[in-house]
């Protein structure tokens, strides 16, 4: 039986907007008891639109933020993660995270060779030397060059940077990677090469994913399972092949029917219904 | 004749590393009713080529072409004064970053309304009475209400309908639709590419919508122009371009799409870079 790096039960987090002079103090429910699985070297995608809780629920799965309760395991052990403050650099070295916007995920004044050590000279006590060729390795296995250590992130394009945000995420050697919206700042054929990294990453490294987008497309191509959350609620979760092939809830069925669409058989048919409608215009 | 021409344009940036040039000669045409759709990457031109063409460039920018005509006029050769009268009225755009490009200061009402006062010349009780029906029209439900509204106080979909709204108030031969849902949600971006279908049907306005996602492109044009590093690539009806793309570059843009994957990885466009720099198919 494979084994279980992640497994989430009743996660809930509520944010208390305080109130004003004349608005009252209200709570948001921003992740109402999300459970689910991931089995290592699997890939969990997490599905859905701008406010439904997925980057919260990142958050929480990468220990950042505490839930409100809930429980979360990790390789098995229970982690604490209503109180934040608990991290231990155990833990830390389990679980990464990339972030949407490589723009801002990488600190302008600082070199690329500074943002990889960083993480090792925090949560562990390797030598510089140490640091210095760990990071020359992932710099490789990530695909940029040697004399790229020595650079700001500002001399790189977006895929380049996404390229060593994913490297400083697995300095560390983490079990599992958050991935928060990896590719959508990224052009089609950039996104290609990030996914094709991703790719062979995982199965180099054995790694496991949540992978969080909003693309269809996308998450077909790269998940095992896939979740949709739709206001802080899981409304479908499944393995890929059946949540594409039959989805059962409503909000699912709308997702796959708003995305675009880019076969020949489908263009023609808009085309034809186009053409019909320019006629009856014309005899009115 | 086609409502917008243009013919062998250049416009080249003075940088501090000396002239960049980010449109490279293209030439292209839209027709009354037609809907375009210009794809490319980031840096491939498209909006700047557009820009060129809506006069709103900075001057660091030399903007150079055969011949640049819409509806009969010369763009080249009009005064600053003469195509203000054009754009906004004739000729709108709407942006990408729907709460960036309205004004934070005025409501959203205000600032329709004024563009109706300026091109249309209405008195305050018709320009007012004309953006409800328009908000109405861009399928805002609660119209008296929202143009009391500034932009901080909508979603994105809404500050998008709510530029939609501004660009058709003068029932404008051409809009230009620069990345018109890249910021939104697939949901809320289909309601607006529906809007936006809609109203070029009904107006029979010319549409361009620039973007960089295939999907929006199967979903809108008739008609298809593919720009890479400020060229024109290719230039297709729609569904000759998905059925068998003449060139290179579209073919290896298409094959990066998720949903074509066949085998365990993507092809990416860097293999066509290298096809290309080994002398392989040249665009």
């Amino acid at each position: 039986m494979s084994e279980t790096v992640l497994e989430a039960h009743a996660i809930t987090r509520d944010y208390h907007v305080s109130g004003g002079f004349i608005r009252a103090a209200k709570v948001v429910h921003a992740v109402k008891g999300v459970s689910f699985k991931v089995e290592k070297a699997k890939t969990l995608a997490i599905v859905g639109e701008s406010g439904c809780g997925k980057s919260t629920l990142a958050r929480i799965i990468t220990l950042i933020d505490p839930a409100t309760s809930g429980e979360l395991m990790m390789n098995g052990r229970e982690v604490d993660i209503l109180h934040n403050n608990r991290v231990t650099p155990a833990l830390r070295r389990t679980v990464q995270i990339v972030f949407q916007n490589p723009y801002g995920s990488l600190n302008p004044r600082q070199k690329i060779g500074d943002a990889l050590t960083e993480p090792l000279l925090l949560n562990t006590d390797k030598s510089a030397a140490e640091r210095r060729d760990l990071a020359m390795e992932m710099l490789a296995k990530v695909g940029m060059l040697p004399e790229h250590y020595h650079r700001y992130p500002h001399m790189f394009s977006g895929g380049q940077r996404q390229r060593v945000a994913i490297a400083r995420s697995l300095m560390l050697r983490p079990s599992l990677l958050v991935l928060d919206e990896p590719v959508s700042a990224l052009d089609l054929s950039v996104q290609a090469q990030v996914l094709n990294l991703l790719a062979d990453l995982q199965d180099e490294l054995g790694l496991t994913y949540v992978f969080i987008s909003h693309d269809l497309s996308v998450v077909r191509y790269i998940a095992d399972d896939v979740m949709v959350m739709y206001f802080g609620e899981v409304v479908e979760y499944g393995p890929r092949e059946r949540v594409f092939a039959d989805p059962r809830h409503d909000y699912t069925k709308k997702l796959f029917a708003a995305t675009p669409k880019t076969d020949v058989e489908h263009i023609r048919a808009r085309l034809v219904e186009r053409q019909k409608w320019r006629d009856s215009r014309a005899k009115r | 004749m086609p409502l917008l021409d243009i013919q062998n344009l250049t416009v080249t940036f003075a940088t501090m590393k000396g002239p960049f040039t980010a449109v490279d000669g293209i030439s292209m045409h839209v027709d009354h009713d037609e809907v375009l759709a210009i794809v490319g990457e980031s840096g491939s031109g498209k909006s700047v080529a557009m820009l060129a063409v809506m006069g709103l460039l900075p001057d660091t920018a030399a903007v150079t072409a055969d011949s640049l005509t819409f509806d009969g006029r010369n763009l080249l050769s009009m005064s600053l004064k003469e195509r203000r009268t054009v754009i906004g009225k004739d000729m709108s755009m709407i942006f990408q970053e729907p709460v960036a490009s309205l004004n934070p200061c005025f409501t959203v009402g205000f600032q329709i309304m004024e563009s109706l006062r300026t091109h249309l010349h209405m008195s305050e009780r018709e320009a007012r009475n004309k953006t409800v029906e328009l908000l109405h029209q861009v399928g805002i439900t609660d119209a008296p209400e929202k143009m009391r509204a500034f932009p901080h106080q909508l979603s994105g979909g809404q500050c998008q309908r709510a530029m939609i709204a501004m660009a058709i108030s003068c029932k404008p031969k051409l809009l230009i639709a620069d990345e018109p849902t890249t910021a939104l949600d697939v949901t809320i971006q289909k309601q607006i590419l529906d809007l936006l279908m809609q109203l070029q049907a009904e107006y029979g306005m010319a549409l361009i919508i620039i973007t960089h996602d295939m999907g929006v492109v199967a979903e809108t044009a008739d008609r298809v122009v593919v720009q890479y590093n400020g060229r024109k690539m290719e230039e297709a009806d729609v569904l000759s371009l998905f059925a068998a793309p003449q060139n290179a570059y579209t073919r290896a843009l298409l094959s990066a799409l998720p949903e074509n994957a066949t085998g365990d990885r993507l092809p990416t466009v860097a293999d066509f870079r290298l096809n290309d720099a080994a002398g392989g198919p040249t665009p």
